[in-house]
């Protein structure tokens, strides 16, 4: 298919640009107006301030703020020193690959179902004060301990690290042959550094700026978050994320220009948050400059490696045991505390569910797997037009890439919603995938892009040179070739599109419901036991789906493993 | 109201689209024709569907519905059933008059509050349902006035709601009777009480419950609420909560979500005393693990807080025939009793008992119990609702209060 294919390749890299750029701007456009008093369905014909008035006497304002601010920068903060200091102490030891083999799946777990797991783990009533109880604590009821929901977000925060560790361990393994890590790192030794000071006076260095958009990601979406502050923020004010959401869906339709207001007032704390990690950047790079560069070779590398070594082993604790915990009380009838284990286990709450998942379950499939497919063509269209070209990514492109990740959901989803009302588009399945592949898609570029890149050229230039069309090429030679890292990247994709919870809410008006939007709000009250069944079959999709991506390929290449291991 | 300033804004939109609604309610005597015309028709009911219990009904329901009158009826799963009122606003706006996306709304108070004065109601229809005369309307008014407002048979009864306390035996000897002795008893019982995040429903309802308590005289409350008398009325009830808050679950700084989230707190065993809107709950959780088989329920000394609970016709519905026939079989005695089951739903029937044959109220008595079904006969001490407004002003005053700490 030479023509399709040409068209393709042209197509794909604006087409691309085009679904990350559009929705966001739009979006954004679609809040400013009402923020300022214009919005003539709901009868505002007149720029005003007056919104921006009522949401600065909102009670609590500040603290929401606050809160968003404070989160997004400790939780980008405890996540990268973990990654560094783990990255560093144990690089190319043998525990280093065990755990890496560990986090890898759980950047497959949604945030939604990890936040879930931990509430069950650590609440007054949780799984770990059931088991020092009565025992050790002499607990007959639960404490009266505001954990998690406490003021100051340390729950939200815990969830959002958890789920940020395997991130950007995950982004940083990406990068590290990029900056030439183990070179660097080999050289530093070679001149008696300790493991950990190696890593970090010569290898960060270089690393960093290879990880700054992630963590910027990262700093962005712990601002922002909407399920984790559901779960385990606090209520009396929640984050600003969440009562923004909660304004918008007030019944009374005139909330929504104040809404808007405080849609902008988020991507305000937003950029503020990135604004002040781009300052202590440049504060901790003139500090360092001397630290960098005064010859010591030990830096308290034991002291600092035993940390690394607790924050992650605590990391994986708490994973493993709201796994446990989730898996309990799906299968507990009533559990009184402080019993330890449920007595007996039934398998009633699966059964009572089942009759209620089909849908739910389909419906996340069909969207995780049209929005997949839909981010992967787009993206393999992209890179292939990359290549082809032979000329990389540009910085503006770059970052185009990290927008949908960047611009806090909550604010541009908002304005997509009142557009989508004005131009009479239904709300439903169609809308929500599309606002998924948003999301979808710079998760399976950053996936599957250095992969791609380094696929060896002399591979395209022996096909060339043996007579095949660059079309061919494609199709038979490169194709194939990347199609492990291909179904990887699709893997994440689809994990990312299942946990997807705002972009489904907001674009299917209520009406889609997905196994993540059951779970959230299961979560919020109802049955303990059922929302556990749908937090473990949230986390059974992704897992599935990195089941396959791995499996498949086996499968169908038996004959052929050299394509196994040459990606 | 919630929705008024927006309504404000499209009056005269209305005005123009305004069709007399109750031409189109022609007959309805002829009730084989209304079963003809429905067959086949798919109805879209618009529904709460937070609660798995109730989605199941209502998953019966259409089973039912579907084998008997061969209608198709699809459950639409709103958060809040403002999302159903404003469609169809919006849809009177677009001057969308005959089809319609909504054909029934399980609806009351200030919803149907708004819906009614905007001229958004089909009918009246609720009173030529052959099932109607079973709940002995004139026995039972509130079966014919919602929060106040008189129904004049715009909406059909389905469920009746009242505000029950439930409690741990185990943990609690004598629970508080009243709103004075809930105070010295959280003083007793540090943390071991709370209510929902106003301005969830079973919250918003424990400040009116609380309101009608500690004030002297309950009349203002029956007539709508105006700035003049707000902060005198509602004086002694900040006060009250005030000296509540420090002794609630977590010091009153986090507050549960929802009632679901209360009765969960309950089965976690971090409260001891909790309430709920629907009577049988507290023995329909037990039945179903969620809470333990200690738990008692009771009704306040002075009464409580009740109301029923209806579905209603948009104007403009598309399947009005069908919405008809479901509406009416809601309303018939397997489908109360059923309803009524604590296995299933545990809703209380508005069906009145001596308005059955012997078989019909059979099906009643011989429905599951527990012990903590509430005892027969407290439901009779029922408070009737106070004025819509009075909810919306109290949430806001509430949130200004107490929404940040």
């Amino acid at each position: 298919m030479p023509s399709s294919y040409a068209l393709g390749v042209r197509l794909a890299p604006w087409l691309a640009i085009t679904l990350l750029s559009l929705p966001v701007a739009g979006g954004l456009a679609g809040v400013i107006a009402p923020a300022f008093g214009f919005l003539p369905a709901l009868g505002g014909n007149t720029l005003t301030l007056a919104h921006w008035q009522t949401l600065l006497n909102r009670p609590g304002l500040g603290q929401m703020i606050q809160l968003s601010y404070v989160t997004g920068l400790v939780s980008a903060a405890v996540s990268l020193a973990i990654v560094v200091l783990f990255l560093g102490a144990f690089m190319h030891t043998r525990l280093f690959s065990a755990v890496r083999r560990l986090l890898s799946p759980l950047l497959a777990v949604p945030h939604a179902a990890a936040a879930i797991g931990l509430a069950f783990l650590l609440a007054p009533s949780g799984l770990f004060s059931r088991a020092l109880s009565p025992g050790v604590t002499g607990w007959q009821h639960p404490p009266d301990i505001l954990f998690p929901g406490d003021p100051f977000g340390l729950a939200m925060i815990a969830g959002l690290v958890l789920k940020e560790v395997p991130f950007l361990l995950l982004m940083s393994l990406a990068a590290l042959p990029q900056c030439q890590a183990s070179e660097r790192l080999r050289m530093a030794r070679a001149l008696g550094y300790g493991p950990l000071s190696a890593f970090l006076k010569v290898v960060l260095p270089g690393l960093y700026p290879l990880l700054r958009l992630p963590i910027y990601a990262v700093i962005a979406f712990a601002s922002s978050t909407v399920d984790v502050a559901l779960i385990l923020g606090p209520t009396t004010p929640p984050p600003l994320a969440v009562a923004v959401l909660r304004w918008l869906n007030d019944p009374n339709l005139s909330m929504r220009f104040m809404a808007s207001a405080g849609a902008l007032l988020q991507l305000g704390v937003t950029l503020a948050a990135l604004a002040s990690w781009w300052l202590i950047e440049f504060l901790v790079r003139r500090l360092a400059r001397d630290w960098l560069m005064n010859g010591r070779r030990h830096n308290g590398d034991a002291f600092l490696g035993g940390i690394a070594l607790g924050a992650v082993s605590l990391s994986l604790l708490l994973i493993m045991g709201s796994l446990v915990g989730l898996m309990l009380w799906s299968l507990a009838a009533y559990w009184p505390f402080p019993e330890a284990l449920p007595q007996p286990l039934t398998l009633r709450n699966w059964m009572g569910a089942a009759g209620r998942l089909g849908d739910p379950l389909i419906q996340a499939a069909t969207i995780g797997i049209v929005a997949t497919l839909l981010s992967s063509i787009l993206v393999v269209g992209a890179l292939e037009a990359e290549t082809l070209h032979e000329r990389p990514t540009r910085p503006w492109a770059q970052l185009i890439l990290y927008l949908p990740l960047l611009v806090p959901s909550v604010a541009f989803l908002f304005g997509l919603v009142l557009i989508q009302v004005q131009i009479g588009a239904p709300p439903g399945i169609a809308a929500v995938i599309l606002g998924h592949a948003v999301f979808v898609l710079p998760y399976v570029f950053l996936s599957l892009a250095e992969s791609y890149r380094r696929l060896d050229p002399r591979w395209t230039y022996l096909a060339r040179s043996l007579g095949a069309s660059p079309a061919q090429v494609f199709w038979r030679v490169r194709l194939p070739m990347l199609s492990v890292p291909l179904l990887t990247a699709a893997a994440v994709g689809f994990a990312v599109s299942i946990g997807q919870y705002l972009p489904t809410l907001l674009l299917g008006a209520g009406r889609v419901s997905t196994i993540t939007t059951e779970a959230v709000s299961l979560a919020g009250g109802g049955d303990r036991r059922l929302t556990a069944v749908y937090a473990l079959l949230q986390l059974a999709m992704p897992a599935l789906g990195f089941a396959l991506a791995l499996g498949l390929p086996r499968l169908v290449f038996r004959r052929r493993s050299g394509l196994l291991t040459s990606a | 109201m919630l929705r008024s300033s927006f309504f404000r804004l499209f009056v005269p939109l209305f005005a123009l689209l305004t069709i007399s609604a109750s031409l189109q309610a022609q007959g309805l005597d002829d009730w084989a024709s209304i079963e003809a015309e429905a067959k086949g028709q798919t109805v879209y009911w618009n529904a709460w569907g937070g609660d798995s219990n109730t989605n199941d009904y209502i998953a019966w329901v259409s089973q039912q519905l579907q084998s008997r009158f061969d209608i198709d009826v699809v459950h639409v799963k709103l958060g809040d059933t403002a999302e159903a009122v404003s469609r169809v606003v919006a849809e009177k706006a677009a001057g969308n008059s005959e089809d319609g996306a909504v054909d029934l709304i399980w609806i009351n108070g200030e919803n149907f509050a708004a819906m009614k004065k905007n001229g958004l109601l089909y009918g009246p229809w609720a009173e030529q349902l052959p099932n109607f005369a079973l709940t002995a309307p004139g026995d039972n008014p509130e079966m014919r006035n919602d929060f106040t407002l008189p129904v004049e048979g715009l909406e059909a009864p389905w469920g009746k709601a009242q505000l029950t306390f439930y409690y741990d035996s185990d943990r609690v000897e004598s629970p508080p009777r009243g709103m004075q002795a809930l105070l010295d008893w959280t003083q007793d019982n540090p943390g071991r009480f709370t209510y929902p995040l106003v301005p969830d429903f079973l919250g918003s309802t424990f400040l009116k419950q609380a309101l009608l308590g500690l004030v002297e005289n309950t009349k203002p409350l029956y007539e709508p609420v105006s700035e003049a008398n707000f902060e005198r009325v509602t004086a002694p009830l900040w006060e009250y909560l005030d000296s509540l808050h420090p002794h609630l679950w977590r010091e009153g700084k986090s507050f549960p979500s929802s009632g679901s989230a209360l009765r969960q707190l309950m089965g976690d065993g971090e409260l001891s005393l909790a309430f709920t809107f629907n009577p049988l709950e507290p023995a329909a959780a037990v039945a179903n693990y969620q809470l333990p088989p200690t738990i008692r329920s009771y009704v306040l000394d002075g009464g409580t807080l009740g109301n029923v609970h209806f579905v209603a016709i948009p104007f403009n519905a598309s399947h009005k025939a069908g919405a008809l026939v479901l509406a009416n079989f809601l309303l018939s005695p397997e489908a109360q009793a059923h309803k009524q089951d604590i296995q299933v739903w545990g809703d209380a029937t508005v069906l009145a008992m001596d308005a059955l044959n012997e078989k019909q109220q059979q099906a009643f008595a011989a429905l599951p119990d527990n012990p903590a079904t509430l005892p027969l006969g407290a439901l009779q001490r029922t408070l009737p609702e106070p004025h819509p407004s009075w909810m919306e002003r109290l949430e806001r005053a509430w949130l200004s209060r107490y929404g940040s700490r």
